[in-house]
């Protein structure tokens, strides 16, 4: 019987399904980090039982750590806690931790991959909703609750419902100074931020298979802003050569044999999926978002929808949106004045969303009034920049380089952004308060970030380039 | 964990009649550097409740800050839940006195992690959901698990709602996926064993 990609790891997968229920699922990999899992450890420990595979874990410091001076102890005594709480987990636990001070600490989102613990085939969870970016490798990726992780640290299982399937296939060539970001923006404009709830999602087409891993990585990434379980394309060429030599991927026999699986992961040329949807790549512009959820996106060149664009029944939220932005209905969002920039997240943190900027502003500084932050996805990263001197192009033109964590995009930690404030922001989510209380979010591509730091608002990028 | 059993919910209801409500406004990111599962019902929509983040300058157009409107039944718009997988969520609305939510449509992971923390997800209808908001501040409704309905007790107004038999009963009787999966650890041993051949 013909299958989808999906389907094809999904049923490797299956332990047993329970009669009109859910299926066992057998994971992997489990990924975790200091925020999501202090319950579940101490939820095994009260039941005394012993975690089935730590051998399977891998954990990270991501969400809570400073970004400045990580040598130093961390200031904020919750944040500490919370790492210092990780660290003795893992030690009495028998789990991999790289943590703070580790060559390979980093965004756990950035640091699987680039370290080849994310593999093609695979099923991988984390404690976080943005596990989607690991489907970008073909595999099954996908975020889930602190019960859950206590339920895999338990049995290396969790209980799931098969989710429906849907194809997004992109065609065709972008147009300059378009992106990963803003292709994935442009999906979200389409078909909302609740569009893919209950699907997984597999980009397929000429547009997707062009990208590089970075950029599948970002377009995986934000799956779960369209509501789907998980995003994943199939692995080819540009997959196995990233995979080739990384750390923890296979070696010797085992390579050419695991390479052998890999190849078969595709989706059968007749197999049916529940929506498919067609995009040609040449309807994208560099994109950015006006409201505050990741769905509400238009071209940089385009207005904001007017209140009469509006469905009835969506305009009290659109509302709520607009005023919360300090933004009107209808205006352009070209010329935005922006406070900050903020370049970093599991979104857009890897060497080559760093390469990209700083070949951008070479030569070029900041306005005058615009903070700019440039935070490393990963330790390595961070290393790979200084080796390239980029971190040297950042400081002259009056960008901070930072040390990895998650940083802006969530503000867990003290990288917040005041209230009132326009943040152009390569990371997720534009919600209310995520980068701060109050803080007012523009979701946008690395370069028309960069953009935006040289203006001080909102750029067309691709008039620069 | 043991969770509470859920079975029939008659309460009246908080009208939350926004769309896209993320985890984010549920439980702002600052919250969650909590160690433990207790304590973040005070916290629940934080920035939405309270001017500044002040405790004593609640905002008064939210509904969780009007005193007519009570009881364990939230009722929000479509889309609830979206966002971070953050269970902190669905402990702080459990914590909070919530049993239920009632909307149109629930994100994913957020249902999962309700499900898991004795808070009921209910999808009703569009339209339903619109007769509800519409109630008075007065008004009551009755949900019951077994006969998976909800009722509006004035008028009498029933819509049937979805949920699988396994999560049913789990929640009937307060049983958890954990239980579950530590029963069956030999299936898991031997699933693994034929994988690796």
């Amino acid at each position: 019987m013909s299958k989808t990609l999906f389907e094809k790891i999904w049923d490797k997968h299956i332990v047993k399904t329970i009669d009109g229920g859910p299926s066992v699922l057998y994971i992997d990999k489990h990924l975790i980090h200091e925020v999501t899992s202090p319950q579940a450890f101490a939820g095994i420990e009260k039941r005394g039982i012993q975690i089935f595979r730590p051998k399977q874990i891998v954990a990270t410091a991501d969400h809570n750590v400073p970004t400045l001076n990580q040598h130093l102890p961390i200031k904020e005594q919750l944040s500490r806690l919370q790492v210092e709480t990780l660290i003795k987990n893992c030690a009495n636990h028998n789990i991999e931790l790289y943590g703070l001070g580790h060559p390979y600490q980093g965004i756990v989102h950035v640091i699987g991959p680039e370290l080849g613990i994310t593999q093609p085939g695979m099923t991988i969870v984390c404690g976080d909703s943005h596990t989607s970016t690991h489907g970008a490798f073909g595999s099954i990726a996908f975020g889930i609750g602190t019960s859950e992780v206590e339920m895999v640290f338990a049995t290396q299982c969790l209980l799931q419902s098969k989710p429906k399937q849907m194809r997004i296939n992109v065609n065709g060539s972008l147009k300059k100074a378009v992106l990963a970001k803003d292709i994935v923006l442009y999906i979200l404009a389409k078909i909302s931020a609740s569009g893919a709830t209950g699907y997984a999602v597999e980009y397929a087409g000429s547009t997707i298979r062009s990208l590089s891993m970075e950029g599948r990585m970002t377009v995986c990434n934000m799956s779960i802003e369209m509501g789907a379980r998980c995003g994943l394309i199939a692995p080819d060429e540009t997959t196995f050569n990233y995979m080739q030599g990384k750390k923890f991927a296979p070696q010797g026999n085992d390579w050419d044999k695991a390479l052998q699986y890999w190849k078969t992961l595709y989706s059968d040329d007749d197999a049916t999926f529940d929506k498919e949807i067609n995009i040609d790549a040449a309807d994208i512009s560099p994109m950015i978002t006006y409201g505050t959820n990741p769905g509400m996106g238009i071209g940089v060149n385009e207005l904001i929808p007017s209140d009469s664009a509006i469905n009835e029944g969506d305009r009290p939220s659109f509302e709520k949106a607009m005023k919360y932005m300090g933004i009107a209905p209808g205006a352009a969002i070209k010329g935005q004045k922006v406070d900050y920039v903020f370049i970093g997240s599991c979104t857009n943190s890897r060497i080559e969303d760093l390469r990209l900027v700083a070949n951008f502003v070479k030569g070029k500084h900041k306005a005058k009034d615009v903070e700019v932050w440039i935070v490393p996805g990963s330790k390595q990263v961070e290393q790979q920049a200084k080796n390239e001197g980029i971190d040297k192009i950042f400081e002259e033109a009056g960008f901070q380089l930072r040390q990895p964590g998650c940083s802006a995009c969530l503000g867990m930690n003290e990288d917040k952004i005041p209230a009132g404030k326009y943040c152009i922001s390569t990371s997720n989510r534009n919600f209310e308060g995520r980068q701060g209380a109050g803080a007012r979010t523009l979701l946008a591509s690395p370069l028309s970030a960069a953009a935006a730091a040289i203006t001080g608002h909102v750029t067309d990028v691709s008039e620069l380039i | 964990m043991s969770k509470n059993k859920i079975s029939i919910i008659h309460s009246g209801f908080v009208p939350l009649n926004i769309e896209n409500v993320d985890t984010d406004q549920i439980i702002p990111a600052r919250f969650l550097k909590a160690t433990t599962r207790e304590g973040f019902g005070k916290n629940l929509f934080r920035d939405w409740r309270y001017e500044n983040d002040d405790e004593t300058k609640p905002k008064k157009d939210f509904a969780l800050n009007n005193p007519k409107y009570r009881g364990e039944i939230l009722v929000a718009g479509k889309n609830f839940g979206c966002g971070s997988s953050r269970e902190h969520a669905a402990w702080a609305i459990h914590d909070y006195g919530f049993r239920a939510v009632v909307s149109s449509f629930f994100a994913d992971i957020f249902k999962n992690n309700a499900l898991n923390n004795g808070v009921l997800p209910v999808t009703v209808s569009e339209s339903f959901l619109k007769k509800i908001f519409a109630l008075n501040e007065d008004a009551t409704i009755s949900i019951s698990l077994p006969d998976q309905t909800i009722t509006i007790d004035a008028t009498g107004e029933k819509e049937n709602f979805e949920i699988n038999s396994y999560k049913k009963e789990c929640l009937i009787n307060g049983f958890d996926d954990i239980d579950y999966l530590i029963n069956i650890k030999s299936d898991i041993e031997k699933f693994e064993s034929a994988r690796s051949i």
